[in-house]
């Protein structure tokens, strides 16, 4: 057992186990500490100052995020010294910041502002630094924009960055009065190694970073009459939404989702869960063909392990950090291009439109989608086949511009075509089920009975935070067409968060595993912690969409990809087979060496 | 102990003995109980600022289990007005390793750094040299510690100790969170100790001469001699090692051009003592503590500008990450401005006192909690010259 340790905080005894901060400490007696710098997700870094509290008998005061607590402490989080000392920080945080809250995006959803509300900070005490700074906003970037007046240099993202994704797209530059968050030689975001991810935008505290919404653009979309807009909503999307409206973490809104977008005047709402399932055949038959030609044709050019290609932050990790492995990706696209190329070609087919009418929306969970549906090869139909990304925080924003009670809603259904799935596709949204839903396909394809798990629930390549995930899957008593994976083990491995992608491809660079199927997701969590999702998100709020994504999955009526009616009917109607000659047209990609540099 | 005479000494630059490396051989046959017990004795507490007692430290780094700690030597001097360091490792750097290589056995460590202040490049030839002389004679000794030195960045701020590991291990240098302290986390997460320069010295000094003789010099808080770099209005500037815990008068007698009004002790991190407290103030840990920086101002200078070019200092010197230092040092800065100007009324000099007594507190290093320092004392005692 840890040792305990005795204190008191405001007259309170407590023991908590050693090791555990003084903030710890007072959370755990709701006791609510202001904080900036501090995420629970990141290491401390205790530069903000504002959680300072007051210890007897010291002179100075801790900060509590980073000081642990020892034993006989005395505590006092609200004395005199404290409250002065905090409302000096968050005056001389406000003097450098360029704080016209309603110009910014961050209105009402930003920490320092809720602390400035707070402290009634009213009349500022110190001198308006602002003027005479030379903050740059960089715009450049498709996905997420950086405006250094909105800064207060607690240095979230560059903790986020180097730990969670070890991208180090951001780092410190200069000192003193000039210290600021920069990137490499300075340059734009685009120009750099970042992947677009969002995951600072998710822990930006304030509107220093955020994403570039096209709201505006999807309203003049929706109210121009000669438009047919066309929605998709991702599977980590309808077990987030709720929170962006104040809804406790962890609600399925599916139902009331769809109500919203219809109530905003999309012509069709769909689902791109349609396309997880058909990403799963294409994806699966893929698999299966590169293991034929590994281990029938012995051709030695065979690229394995075969890697998924869902996920567009991890597309341009792999291109700029280990770009000698693009071969090893899926060419699948991601679902959202999927559904963006057969909107404009098959849906527009089915409803007699004609493509240029069409507008395609996506509402994701994710940041780097948007510079996926920006990338110049994501024009398969002839148009532009995703034209607007909105992430699940700017839905949450349209459906509050409206007015809509959400929760009232009713629960109303997606339209057809590309509106059925299945659960297979509803896990999409989990670290770990890319694999098990095509897991639960390939095997069934190649032996003809379901996988041999307790109600096809594969939980050992269900991912975890924080770790890979590996899993061998034993291939037995196939169809004789398949019988080259007769007593094969599929060596699986499942990662989230770009800092263990990088572990896995630095395994299997330095020949330290050889696995056939690998999945990569480049969020921590998978994109139920994806960039564009709710703020906050941290590990409680993730488990509990977590359980939710399983929950939906368990309640599916259909959990294989491969038994939606609606996939059935597309192979027959119009792609004709998995890898065929459209998919390959329409489904499938290229990829781009970048530099690091 | 007013009486007292402004004694120089001549400890810290003393010859060396006449058999190389002698002390550092007589003391590698001690135990290291022995000389614990002598570093405690002898009341030495370091050099570089702070003033923490230098046995203490080595004991409880001595006391981390690990079988990898560290030796660290500060040498990045670069408190404005400050360049005792220097003189040292330029006459007695034998002094410094072996007060290093001391260390090195008391607490277990094979390997010292000696972390060099960038513009100091210009020591490295000679250094080298003398240090492939401490190796033959440590290997000889048989004492397995080896000393490398690091050059640093050129940023002030390494020189306080956990940036200057930050630095050392090829990082930003910005300072870490405390605790950890260095003597269980230090250089590579592992226990450190690092002093100044003038404290390995001062161990050796103690190990030459043992405390007793040593605690003849300085007070009870305050033992030993210090070297002082002394500038300013003074017609004798330069490096004098002189007793610890000193009436400022007779230092100022000594050095002052007769028209002495305020003596800054420590630099700017340090404080301003006007001529009406010169009788009273003594140097020392007991009274105005300094890390060896003595600047004189005479009549003709304008202390407002003193203490403009001390924040401005402090401003562009911060490492920028913690709040109540970036910010505070430039609201300091602009404040006092605008109070000169007229911008703002002289009651706003009160808003910032309370600012900089908040930096004072909530400052996560050394460097923005001793701005306050220079800030009350100087604002204090010169209010007109801030307002007029
Ligand atoms: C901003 C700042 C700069 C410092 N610079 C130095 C320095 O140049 N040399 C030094 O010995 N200590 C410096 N220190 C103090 C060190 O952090 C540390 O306390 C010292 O090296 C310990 O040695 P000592 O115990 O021998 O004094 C600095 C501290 C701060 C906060
Ligand atoms: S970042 Fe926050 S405080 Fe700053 S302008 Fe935006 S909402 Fe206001
Ligand atoms: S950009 Fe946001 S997260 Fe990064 S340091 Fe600035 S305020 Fe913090
Ligand atoms: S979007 Fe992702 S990769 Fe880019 S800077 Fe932010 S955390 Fe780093
Ligand atoms: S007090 Fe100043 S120098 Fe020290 S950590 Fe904070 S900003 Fe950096
Ligand atoms: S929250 Fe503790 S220092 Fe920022």
């Amino acid at each position: 057992m840890t040792k305990q340790i005795n204190l008191t905080i405001d007259g309170i005894n407590i023991s908590v186990e050693e090791g555990k901060t003084i903030l710890e400490a007072a959370r755990s007696l709701n006791i609510h500490v202001p904080t900036l710098c501090y995420h629970e997700d990141l290491c401390v870094a205790g530069n903000c100052r504002v959680c300072v509290v007051e210890q007897e008998n010291v002179k100075n005061l801790p900060a509590s995020c980073a000081t642990p607590a020892t034993e006989g402490m005395v505590i006092h989080t609200n004395s005199m010294k404290v409250r002065l000392a905090r409302k000096h920080i968050v005056e001389l945080l406000l003097s450098e910041h360029n704080a016209d809250c309603t110009k910014c995006y961050k209105n009402k959803n930003c920490e320092l502002q809720t602390l400035a509300s707070q402290m009634l900070t009213g009349d500022h005490m110190f001198l308006d630094l602002v003027p005479d700074k030379k903050y740059t906003i960089d715009r450049f970037n498709t996905a997420i924009i950086k405006d250094d007046s909105r800064c207060i240099r607690c240095q979230r993202c560059v903790r986020t960055c180097e730990e969670l994704q070890s991208v180090s797209a951001l780092g410190v530059a200069y000192r003193g009065d000039k210290m600021k968050i920069s990137t490499f030689f300075e340059n734009p975001l685009f120009e750099v190694v970042c992947t677009n991810c969002g995951q600072c935008v998710n822990r930006c505290p304030t509107g220093a970073l955020i994403e570039r919404n096209y709201i505006d653009q999807v309203w003049d979309a929706i109210y121009d009459p000669t438009k047919h807009v066309v929605v998709q909503t991702a599977p980590a999307v309808r077990i987030a939404l709720g929170e962006a409206l104040g809804m406790a973490p962890g609600k399925i809104v599916t139902g009331k989702m769809v109500a919203a977008l219809r109530r905003l005047g999309f012509d069709s709402v769909l689902d791109t869960d349609f396309t997880a399932d058909l990403t799963i055949i294409e994806e699966g038959h893929e698999l299966l063909s590169r293991l034929k030609k590994a281990l029938v044709d012995k051709d030695p050019k065979t690229a394995l392990p075969m890697a998924t290609s869902c996920s567009p932050g991890w597309i341009k990790f792999i291109e700029h950090t280990f770009p000698e492995y693009l071969p090893n990706l899926s060419t699948c696209k991601s679902p959202q291009q999927m559904f963006g190329a057969l909107t404009k070609t098959f849906y527009a087919l089915k409803r007699k439109l004609d493509p240029k009418n069409i507008v395609s929306v996506s509402i994701m969970p994710c940041t780097a989608k948007k510079f996926e549906a920006n990338r110049p090869e994501m024009r398969s139909s002839g148009y532009k086949d995703v034209d607007y990304v909105l992430t699940t925080r700017e839905l949450g924003i349209m459906i509050k511009q409206v007015g809509l009670e959400f929760e009232a809603l009713p629960e109303e259904h997606f339209d057809s075509f590309m509106g059925t799935s299945t659960g297979a596709a509803v896990i999409f949204g989990s670290t770990g089920g890319v694999m098990e839903a095509a897991l639960r396909t390939v095997y069934e394809v190649v032996t003809g009975r379901e996988v041999p798990f307790d109600g096809l629930n594969i939980t050992p390549v269900r991912g975890t935070e924080g770790e890979v995930r590996e899993a061998t899957i034993l291939i037995e008593k196939v169809k004789p067409e398949w019988r080259f994976l007769e007593g094969v083990e599929l060596k699986c491995a499942v990662a989230n968060g770009l800092a263990h992608a990088k572990t896995v491809m630095q395994n299997v660079r330095d020949g330290k595993a050889n696995y056939h199927f690998i999945e990569i997701m480049a969020c921590p969590g998978g994109c139920l912690g994806g960039g564009g999702q709710p703020i906050p998100t941290n590990r409680d709020i993730r488990s509990k969409r977590k359980s939710a994504i399983y929950e939906e999955d368990m309640g599916m009526p259909i959990r294989k990809s491969h038994e939606n009616p609606e996939i059935t009917a597309i192979y027959k109607d119009f792609l004709e087979k998995p890898l065929g000659h459209k998919s390959h047209e329409l489904l499938h990609t290229h990829y781009t060496p970048r530099k690091r540099y | 102990m007013s009486d007292a005479k402004l004694k120089r000494v001549d400890l810290i630059f003393g010859e060396y003995s006449n058999v190389k490396y002698k002390v550092l051989a007589d003391t590698l046959i001690r135990s290291n109980e022995e000389i614990l017990k002598d570093l405690l004795d002898s009341g030495l507490r370091g050099r570089g600022g702070a003033g923490f007692p230098t046995g203490m430290k080595w004991k409880f780094t001595a006391e981390t289990p690990g079988n990898e700690k560290y030796v660290v030597c500060n040498a990045d001097e670069g408190e404005p007005g400050t360049f005792k360091d220097k003189e040292i490792l330029t006459r007695v750097p034998r002094k410094v390793f072996s007060g290093m290589a001391i260390c090195g056995k008391v607490i277990g460590a094979k390997k010292g750094f000696l972390y060099l202040r960038g513009e100091y490049k210009f020591l490295l030839p000679d250094l080298l040299k003398e240090l492939d002389q401490y190796h033959e004679f440590s290997k000889q000794l048989g004492h397995d510690f080896s000393i490398e030195i690091r050059l640093g960045s050129g940023a002030y701020i390494c020189g306080e100790e956990s940036a200057l590991f930050e630095s050392m291990e090829g990082d930003r240098g910005e300072p870490r969170n405390k605790p950890p302290y260095p003597t269980t986390s230090g250089y590579l997460g592992k226990p450190t100790v690092i002093n100044n320069v003038e404290t390995f010295v001062n161990v050796l000094m103690i190990m030459r001469l043992g405390p007793d003789q040593y605690k003849k010099l300085g007070t009870t808080d305050s033992r030993g001699s210090k070297v002082f770099s002394v500038s300013g209005d003074t017609p004798i500037p330069g490096i004098y090692e002189l007793e610890l815990g000193m009436p400022l008068e007779r230092f100022v007698d000594e050095f002052g051009d007769g028209d002495t009004k305020a003596v800054q002790v420590g630099g700017a991190s340090g404080f301003c003592v006007p001529r009406k407290k010169f009788k009273d103030t003594v140097i020392g840990f007991e009274g105005v503590p300094t890390g060896g920086s003595m600047m004189l101002f005479n009549s003709s200078r304008s202390m407002y500008n003193v203490l403009h070019n001390y924040l401005e200092f402090f401003e562009e010197e911060s490492c920028g990450q913690c709040t109540p230092c970036r910010v505070g040092c430039q609201q300091l800065r602009k404040g006092i401005v605008a109070v000169k100007k007229g911008d703002k009324k002289s009651v706003y000099l009160d808003q910032l006192m309370k600012l900089s007594e908040s930096m004072k507190i909530t400052a996560k290093c050394g460097l923005g909690q001793s701005v306050a320092n220079s800030f009350s004392s100087i604002v204090n005692n010169f209010k007109e010259e801030m307002i007029y």
